[in-house]
């Protein structure tokens, strides 16, 4: 029973790595907002998993029942993840003005425009310095 | 997605239920799963839906950008109003025993009363963020 | 009047929060402004009364709701808040009168209320991190004041704002992530949410592995947010391509809520000689802050654009400040605090000052302020003032804390942290020159250009109150003297 409890850490804990690993891996913007979401998922079950207690019923007053699980986990996630909502809208908004700016939304092709974008600023000034 | 019959049959008959939902959601978030968030997210699909298959235009006609905006702020300001009403009545921000005389009554009006706003605020700020981010592709 | 005073805590938060969807109904450029000018000014008065009725180790507790505390959420104001407090809501309201004019050129006409919106919602944030006394409490109002911190810089006309608001957006988000990563493990371990409560029910339990694991997620996600040296990637480019009105307010306030969280939860709840000491957080902030201090020299003084310069310049000085929280003895505790409220005006004097050569010159590039001596002799001789400020020149607000972090780190007794605290001037005033050899001994390119009124009277604001809290140090010193002595007795 302690075992099959433990595995929600475990399962937490490897996808709370493998979302950090997808946002500094891949370089498509929408790609980081997914793993951005994945590793706000697994931070939720490290919340959860603590808050039942062996036992406990769920927490609504009853007569009958004298062991309640935990209630204040579920209302800390519930915000949570109302900030998650947020921030992956967000995230997507600008994601969609930056395709219509910068008509890509690989980062490394928006790194090559911006430092394309600096060479010809100082080709510019070396040619205007040189003359 | 208008011509599609079997699309516009059954939605027609979900949406009203969806809606429903929605409601009940809202009002019982105290005593079980639910309250203003999932209320509000659970209106906004079932008008999405809507404007999936019936289009942006008809949706629009009903449900303005301009009333989408002034209900968002409406609801945030009816939670700090709760809050302030408390500071009128002489007691902390966000009490809700002055609400009202009877203990328990006061502190579901003052439950339902910020779960009201929140879910008017975030049945706004869902449909909101789906019409800019549709309307945004036909520019 | 008194009993608007005891609800200050929740008025000075709820206000901001209150104006900011009346700026959206408004949707007028100026009534939005002056709506968010009449929320920032409330706010400041209300932090004045605040700072001014805690004497020695006072502590006003104010429960949300008649909700007592440990059950309930409660702000919590003391010393060390209120200090804070002070200067987030005196920038708040001086980047906000400064923004009448500036905003016109930097983002477009039908935006403006919904920045004054977000700005409001930002200030609502900072406002609520340093104030509340409810560890989760602290999680949401962080990200309150991230999102709208994201949505303000990315308003900015250039395009690349766009970009460094996303690239602030993931680092950010991520930095939040790992605080609640880490209040979850200390509500798992001690059972409360409470600071108060929390700061007795960690001291038995403190060998626990979760508690240690607590303690790095928490101070990885606050260097997040306070752009210490490994993980400042967002802050120069979050500072040069935002509107000016933004750069103003974050420079002074952003990192400086961060490294509040440093303090609290590293010197009040965990206790210096607990965490700092024992498990050598203390010496890898030392480390990290050397490295910050080169690194951010350095790369201010090979940058073109003017605002990035001084964007590494504050990755610098905040190496500087987290120096002292790493040194661990009370006159660098002094100065670190000194120091951040030094940094917050000298870097606002700042950028208010190239805000107003923008607005006036619409060119960012370094050349431009060639000559200005000679063309705008007031606004030189400001500037003089405020890059003086920031070498640690005797007579500013500089000097006096610069001068107790480098008692603090001769009474740390290790020479590399003596060497580089003293080569660190010399690097800020290799950059520092650069900028003063264009201003001052340049010919000027642009010739008659017209500065506003206001504008002016912003940046001699700045510099008077550099210059007088450089000769008058006392105000800042005594309190930055008493809050060491608070945080040292723990």
């Amino acid at each position: 029973m302690i075992s099959i409890l433990l595995l929600n850490y475990w399962v937490a804990m490897i996808l709370i790595a493998l979302g950090i690993f997808i946002v500094i891996s891949k370089s498509n913007l929408i790609k980081k907002i997914v793993g951005l979401g994945i590793f706000q998922t697994a931070v939720y079950l490290l919340y959860i998993s603590p808050g039942k207690i062996i036992g406990g019923t769920p927490p609504i007053l009853a007569a009958s029942f004298s062991t309640y699980s935990n209630p204040l986990p579920h209302v800390l996630i519930l915000t949570a993840i109302v900030v998650g909502v947020a921030t992956s809208a967000l995230g997507l908004s600008i994601i969609i003005r930056i395709k219509e700016d910068f008509g890509t939304i690989e980062e490394d092709e928006i790194e090559n425009l911006l430092s394309k974008e600096k060479k010809i600023v100082c080709l510019f000034l070396l040619v205007k310095f040189l003359h | 997605m208008e011509n599609n019959l079997l699309l516009r049959i059954i939605s027609k008959l979900l949406i009203p239920f969806i809606a429903l939902f929605a409601f009940y959601v809202q009002f019982h978030g105290d005593f079980g799963p639910g309250g203003g968030f999932q209320a509000g997210v659970i209106l906004a699909a079932a008008i999405i839906l809507y404007s999936l298959i019936f289009g942006i235009k008809k949706s629009q006609t009903l449900i303005t950008i301009r009333f989408l905006k002034l209900s968002m702020c409406f609801g945030l300001i009816l939670y700090c109003i709760t809050g302030f009403f408390g500071i009128f009545s002489g007691s902390n921000f966000l009490d809700y025993n002055t609400l009202n005389s009877n203990h328990i009554f006061a502190q579901e009006l003052g439950i339902f009363i910020v779960e009201l706003g929140v879910g008017i605020c975030v049945f706004s700020v869902m449909l909101l963020i789906f019409y800019l981010f549709v309307s945004r592709g036909k520019k | 009047m008194s009993f608007f005073i005891s609800q200050i805590p929740a008025l000075i938060v709820s206000v901001p929060l209150f104006c900011a969807p009346l700026c959206t109904i408004s949707n007028h450029k100026f009534f939005s402004w002056l709506i968010a000018l009449l929320a920032t000014f409330f706010c400041f008065v209300c932090s004045i009364f605040l700072f001014f009725n805690i004497h020695e180790n006072m502590v006003i507790s104010y429960a949300m709701g008649q909700w007592l505390a440990p059950w309930g959420i409660e702000f919590r104001i003391d010393k060390l808040n209120s200090f804070f407090i002070l200067i987030v809501s005196f920038f708040a309201l001086y980047a906000c009168f400064f923004g009448l004019r500036s905003l016109k050129n930097d983002i477009e006409q039908s935006k403006i209320s919904l920045f004054w919106t977000s700005y409001l919602l930002c200030i609502t944030g900072l406002l609520g991190v340093l104030i509340t006394g409810d560890a989760f409490n602290i999680f949401v109002f962080l990200e309150i004041s991230s999102l709208a911190t994201y949505i303000i810089i990315g308003l900015g006309r250039d395009k690349k704002a766009l970009y460094a608001s996303f690239q602030y957006l993931i680092l950010g988000t991520m930095g939040a992530t790992f605080i609640v990563i880490a209040i979850g493990l200390l509500y798992v371990t001690t059972g409360t949410l409470n600071l108060f409560d929390l700061s007795f029910r960690v001291k038995n339990i403190f060998d626990n592995p979760a508690l240690i694991t607590a303690i790095a997620f928490l101070f990885v996600g606050i260097s997040l947010k306070a752009a210490i040296f490994p993980l400042h990637t967002w802050l120069p480019n979050a500072y040069s391509y935002s509107p000016n009105v933004t750069t103003i307010f974050l420079s002074a306030t952003a990192t400086k809520v961060a490294i509040y969280l440093f303090f609290r939860f590293g010197y009040d709840i965990f206790g210096p000689s607990d965490i700092i000491s024992t498990l050598s957080i203390g010496k890898i902030i030392i480390f990290l802050s050397l490295l910050a201090i080169l690194f951010g020299s350095i790369a201010a003084y090979k940058q073109s654009n003017i605002k990035k310069m001084f964007a590494y310049s504050s990755v610098a000085q905040i190496g500087f400040i987290t120096l002292g929280i790493g040194l661990m003895n009370s006159s660098a505790l002094t100065g670190s605090i000194s120091y951040m409220f030094a940094h917050a005006l000298t870097k606002g004097t700042i950028f208010v000052l190239i805000a107003t050569l923008i607005f006036s010159l619409k060119d960012i590039d370094i050349k431009s302020i060639s000559g200005l001596v000679k063309t705008q002799p007031l606004i030189a001789f400001l500037f003089l003032i405020s890059l003086l400020s920031l070498i640690g020149f005797p007579g500013t607000v500089g000097f006096i804390s610069k001068w107790y972090l480098i008692l603090g780190a001769l009474q740390y007794k290790n020479i590399l942290v003596i060497v580089i605290v003293a080569i660190s001037s010399l690097l800020t005033i290799a950059y520092v020159w650069k900028i003063s050899k264009l201003i001052f001994l340049s010919e000027p390119i642009k010739q008659n250009f017209n500065i506003p009124i206001t504008m002016k009277f912003s940046c001699i604001l700045g510099s008077v109150l550099i210059i007088t809290f450089g000769i008058f140090p006392g105000f800042l010193i005594n309190n930055a003297n008493e809050i060491s002595s608070i945080l040292m007795s723990r």
